[in-house]
């Protein structure tokens, strides 16, 4: 008998340690992912530098600093072949490898440079300009022997700086990962996320109010739940073959646009939004409608007076967690063409545009080593979006939840 | 006349209209000591409505028939007898007119559209105009009527909530229209999709390779039998193998030993696993889990061990599964009457053998509904196969093999530069109506179950 | 009874009320008159449908779907349920206090202010400021809140909360108060100032209380009808009833032999 109860709580500790493994082996998982993540894209926001001399008189571009101020000086500065110029100074001061050393992109970072200062053009100046891809993992210890020692030269001598990558948080994609970033995509993903709030939430509350509050029980009222319940379990890739059937098919709405892309988001947070919304409404007490109801007011009043903003925090809250969903979502926008090249942000609703995660998406496809870094960057800066979105939902939760 | 200085103008009306119906509100209610069952803002609201809506209508109405109208208009005009008969050229043509009459700047292409563009604009503005008069008279007319109707008895509230239901119901009509849509619009293209293709030729075939469609035959390269598989093996065994235990080994665990530290801390942890999104998961998968489980295969002498396997997708999948089986049992376990757990206990069992004998299979069917919302969920996921699996279609039971899915092989067919009605794109939906209908009827079980189960102990 | 009766000082008339809800018969065929200035007090066993009938008196029914009334009801000689009847000027007219306090979760100020905004019975921020003070005063909570008018409601005590309700019900100006069980949810103290409450207001209003607590009707009422499964059984003045019942099941219930 003893050993027998021995036994029974020898299987008890271990069936709890089993509880254990498992809850310890998801968390860990969790902290394995965000680690690498983290480690790669620790490395993406930051970038290196190699420092270029230029004679811009020497160069016979005919700039001058008036001219540049001057109108059209914008088209003269687009007009000078600063890559070239570039190319030209950068074999001049370290040889027949100096072009390689540069990314291709540094010819932006010149034309900014004179914009800004445009006296700069009447003489020789030192820039700091962006490093080429291989150079820029080289210095950060990954790359190949070859370019590593290259880089260790550059850097011993004083002609190699590292720093925050701005750029990455300004810029927009390119073909050169050392130019990348992400502001083009967080615009087309804020964009997309503002047509997407602007009609799934004033949809998805007042739907939610009609069927908790006024909804006669009949056959057209169990189709809408029924409805609802079903989209709320349909895979988000399905919302995409509705938007390329319905918005680009039938009504030609341009493709890739954030407009179409924040309609298809919409439709498919709507049912987060509905039925979250009935919950915190159900929540309400019917006391206070009956007391809203005994003074007069009409059931109208009853639910905008009463019912609505004591069920917001609620309301609220699932709205968030919908809307954080919403801004992860990839494979739907895939469908309505929103993995085209974009390489400035875009400026209005039917702009081709692309999206945060569809960016990750496209970068993660690219052969380039540069990239991986890159691409957990703009992981990380996706995972702080979501991660804010949802820690302000569970504060409202608990700041505002009431219990009745 | 612009669209915006239109709206402006309207909502000018319906503010003259506001105010005007309140003050004649007003100069009724002198009668004292008299209840009223509307306010006098309710009476400049209903004013407002009046003069606001039926323009507003009007103008979405001819927003949608104006352009036909227009084109119409430039189809009279001589320079239109040059356009190519109807078709794709003309449409082309036409619509370049169309823009270059609305951006001046634009570097026209079609020198025709060029010579058409003068007479779009003309007809634009003169449908344009047109419009826009007709949206404010009837705008005034209404706000008129509205007015006149103001009296001491009328009841402006009852009109004004009348409509504030009306906009309610058809808020709640867009998830049926949703669901009209989503359906109408998979089994249409489908429909085509089988106009060309034998539907069993697409259920029952073995072969599937879209790259390379024959004309005389196309069901020959597009039987989707490879895809079910793969979409089961990664979907419903892979990922529910390491889903299952863990979710509901951590579910029991919170629920009946944690300490209520650690369930704090514990249970957002889990959510924030369920809200990192599928992309990530899919990229952490192709970057790291993919490439080692090769390296496994390899050393451990797996034939044919690829980084494209079906076991990377499957694992990362199920660890995306994980919060949501997790969630789905603990609602499960807790619906289960604590009288039950306190009896098994109160004879002496121990509490994994209370949790095993008693709880378990008294939640049961809440927890299988859970699962197949779980499996539901697996087989429509997207993002993770397309970037972990492979894009070849084969049959294996090697999880190191490759494997393709569904949503995987929906992606790769219409990301890619066909014309839409290709018997390539069209397979995407058919594809797209087979996950639907499996998804929904599991949908369905499970909530039937999850349903009963808890009138069970209600 | 005549309808000449009627019209004479009976503030509200109920001839053959009957409740059903679904298939469910909850009320059968109850006639009861409610006079004005006097207090109405109707008492039973609980599940009697007291509380159904006081809630026909005010359309409060309507908010249940299955629920159907039949008869004729009439505040002074209005038919109540005519088509032509605004239900929200009838409650409006015919107050109701609830079993349990239920305050909005709102100012003291704005839960007395609510029912006077949305009738439109303030011309002003003083008028409002008026209304509030003397719906207060007449409830008999001025005194202890007036320094607090911004702090929330559901903060006060029990007591309190259920004469905050009693205030808002009074601030627009009802003709009829109907209280259901005011005083189920309160101590004995507060108890005392509630019924205190309805004697001082029942010159003013007709007022009608649904209490299980027989000592409590005595104590209050003018009148009393007794119900019994549904059924009117007995309805009277209360000192009649209390001491002197026609009906062999009141006195049985008032003795304590059931209920």
């Amino acid at each position: 008998m003893e050993r027998r109860v021995r036994r029974r709580y020898a299987a008890e500790r271990r069936f709890r340690l089993f509880g254990l493994a498992a809850i310890v082996l998801s968390a860990g998982f969790l902290l394995f992912l965000l680690v690498t993540m983290m480690a790669n894209g620790a490395r993406g926001f930051v970038t290196t530098e190699v420092a270029l001399s230029i004679d811009f008189p020497a160069a016979g571009l005919g700039l001058t600093p008036d001219r540049i101020r001057g109108p059209g000086g914008d088209l003269a500065l687009a007009g000078a072949q600063l890559d070239a110029v570039v190319d030209r100074a950068a074999a001049a001061q370290y040889g027949a490898i100096g072009p390689a050393l540069f990314s291709d992109g540094a010819d932006t970072i010149v034309r900014r440079a004179l914009k800004a200062d445009p006296r700069l053009a009447v003489g020789r100046v030192r820039l700091w300009l962006p490093a080429a891809s291989d150079v820029d993992t080289a210095a950060k210890a990954d790359g190949t022997p070859l370019a590593e020692k290259r880089a260790q030269v550059l850097t011993d001598a004083g002609q190699l700086r590292t720093g925050f990558n701005w750029g990455f948080l300004s810029g927009s994609d390119s073909t050169d990962p050392t130019a990348v970033g992400i502001w083009g995509a967080l615009k087309g993903s804020l964009l997309t996320m503002l047509v997407t709030l602007a009609l799934a939430f004033p949809i998805g509350v007042l739907s939610a109010l009609y069927l908790e509050e006024y909804a006669p029980r009949n056959r057209w009222t169990d189709l809408i739940e029924v409805s609802i319940n079903n989209l709320a379990a349909v895979p988000s890739i399905i919302f995409g073959l509705l938007g390329l059937a319905v918005f680009l098919n039938t009504f030609h709405l341009p493709r890739s646009a954030a407009l179409v892309g924040g309609l298809t988001l919409a439709l498919m947070t709507m049912p987060v939004i509905v039925i979250a919304s009935r919950n915190a409404i159900k929540a309400v007490p019917p006391s206070i409608r009956d007391a809203a109801l005994a003074l007069g007011a009409s059931p109208v009043q009853v639910v905008f007076h009463h019912v609505l903003p004591l069920a917001l925090p609620g309301i609220l809250t699932g709205t968030i967690i919908g809307m954080a969903r919403a801004l992860g979502e990839t494979a739907p926008l895939l469908m309505i063409g929103m993995r085209a090249f974009i390489a400035t942000p875009p400026g209005k609703l039917t702009d081709p545009s692309t999206v945060l995660p569809v960016q990750i998406f496209l970068w993660s496809d690219e052969v380039s080593r540069g990239f991986i870094e890159k691409t957990s960057a703009a992981i990380i800066v996706l995972l702080v979006f979501l991660l804010a979105m949802n820690g302000i939902a569970i504060y409202l939760r608990n700041r505002f939840e009431t219990r009745w | 006349m612009p669209t915006s200085a239109l709206l402006f103008l309207v909502a000018g009306l319906g503010l003259i209209a506001w105010l005007s119906g309140r003050v004649r509100a007003i100069a009724f209610r002198k009668a004292p000591g008299q209840r009223f069952s509307s306010l006098p803002r309710h009476h400049g609201s209903f004013a407002a409505m009046w003069t606001v809506l039926p323009p507003l209508l009007f103008l979405a109405v001819w927003g949608a028939c104006a352009p036909g109208l227009a084109t119409n208009g430039v189809l009279k005009t001589p320079a239109a007898a040059q356009l190519p008969p109807p078709g794709f050229e003309r449409a082309a043509i036409l619509s370049e007119a169309r823009a270059i009459a609305n951006d001046h700047h634009r570097t026209p292409l079609n020198p025709l559209a060029t010579r058409l563009a003068p007479a779009y604009a003309v007809e634009q503005s003169r449908y344009g105009w047109i419009g826009g008069a007709t949206a404010l008279l009837l705008g005034i007319a209404g706000g008129a009527f509205a007015f006149l109707r103001i009296r001491p008895g009328f009841n402006a509230r009852t009109r004004i909530e009348r409509i504030v239901m009306a906009s309610l119901l058809a808020a709640s009509l867009i998830a049926i229209l949703t669901t009209i849509g989503i359906v109408a619009s998979l089994l249409f293209e489908s429909a085509r999709f089988f106009g060309t293709v034998p539907i069993t030729d697409f259920l029952f075939g073995r072969h599937w390779s879209p790259q390379v469609i024959d004309p005389r035959n196309p069901g020959a390269s597009l039987g989707a039998v490879p895809l079910f598989w793969g979409t089961f093996f990664i979907g419903a065994v892979i990922a529910m193998l390491v889903a299952i235990p863990f979710g509901l080994m951590s579910a029991i665990y919170l629920t009946q030993y944690a300490s209520p530290r650690l369930r704090a801390w514990m249970k957002p942890t889990l959510e924030i696993l369920a809200g990192v999104p599928t992309v990530v998961y899919g990229y952490f998968a192709a970057l790291v889990v993919g490439p080692a489980l090769r390296q496994l295969g390899v050393a451990i002498g797996i034939p044919g061990a690829t980084s494209e396997s079906a076991l990377a997708a499957g694992l990362v999948m199920g660890v995306m599964i994980i919060p949501f089986v997790s969630s789905m049992a603990d609602d499960a376990i807790a619906a289960v009457p604590s009288a039950m757990r306190d009896g098994s206990l109160a004879m002496g069992a121990t509490p994994s053998e209370t949790i095993s004998r008693v709880l378990l299979p008294a939640a049961l069917p809440g927890v299988v509904g859970g699962v197949l919302l779980a499996i539901s969920r697996a087989i429509g996921e997207t993002m993770i196969v397309v970037m972990a699996a492979s894009g070849a279609a084969t049959i294996s039971l090697n999880p190191f093999n490759s494997a393709t899915t569904v949503t995987k092989q929906i992606v790769d067919l219409l990301t890619g530069e066909a014309s839409f009605d290709s018997p390539k794109t069209l397979a995407a939906f058919a594809l797209g109506m087979t996950l639907f209908v499996i998804t929904l009827l599991l949908n369905i079980i499970a909530l039937t179950v999850v349903k009963r189960y808890r009138e069970a102990y209600e | 009874m005549t309808d000449k009766t009627i019209l004479n000082d009976h503030k509200m008339t109920a001839r053959n009320v009957s409740v059903w809800y679904g298939a469910v018969q909850a009320i059968g065929d109850v006639s009861i008159d409610i006079d004005q200035d006097k207090v109405t007090a109707f008492i039973g066993p609980s599940g009697c449908g007291k509380s159904t009938f006081l809630r026909t008196l005010n359309r409060m029914n309507d908010t249940i779907a299955s629920a159907r009334v039949e008869g004729d009801i009439r505040l002074d000689g209005e038919d109540v349920y005519a088509r032509e009847m605004d239900v929200v000027q009838l409650r409006a007219r015919v107050g109701m206090v609830f079993q349990k306090p239920n305050p909005f979760p709102k100012s003291i100020y704005e839960n007395v202010a609510y029912g006077p905004r949305i009738h439109g019975l303030a011309s002003s921020k003083a008028d409002m400021d008026r209304i509030v003070e003397r719906s207060l005063a007449r409830a008999g909570l001025w005194g202890e809140v007036k320094d607090r008018l911004s702090d929330s409601g559901t903060a006060l005590s029990g007591g309190q909360q259920q004469r905050l309700c009693i205030a808002r019900a009074i601030a627009v100006d009802p003709e009829v108060i109907l209280m259901d069980e005011p005083c189920s949810a309160l101590d004995p103290i507060a108890t005392a100032k509630i019924e205190e409450l309805i004697h001082e207001l029942k010159g003013r209003y007709a007022i009608v209380v649904v209490t299980h607590n027989m000592q409590q009707a005595a104590r209050v009422s003018q009148r009393t009808a007794f119900f019994h499964l549904g059924q009117l059984v007995e309805y009277g003045q209360t000192s009649d009833i209390f001491t002197n019942p026609r009906e062999e099941r009141t006195r049985d219930y008032i003795t304590g032999r059931y209920g």
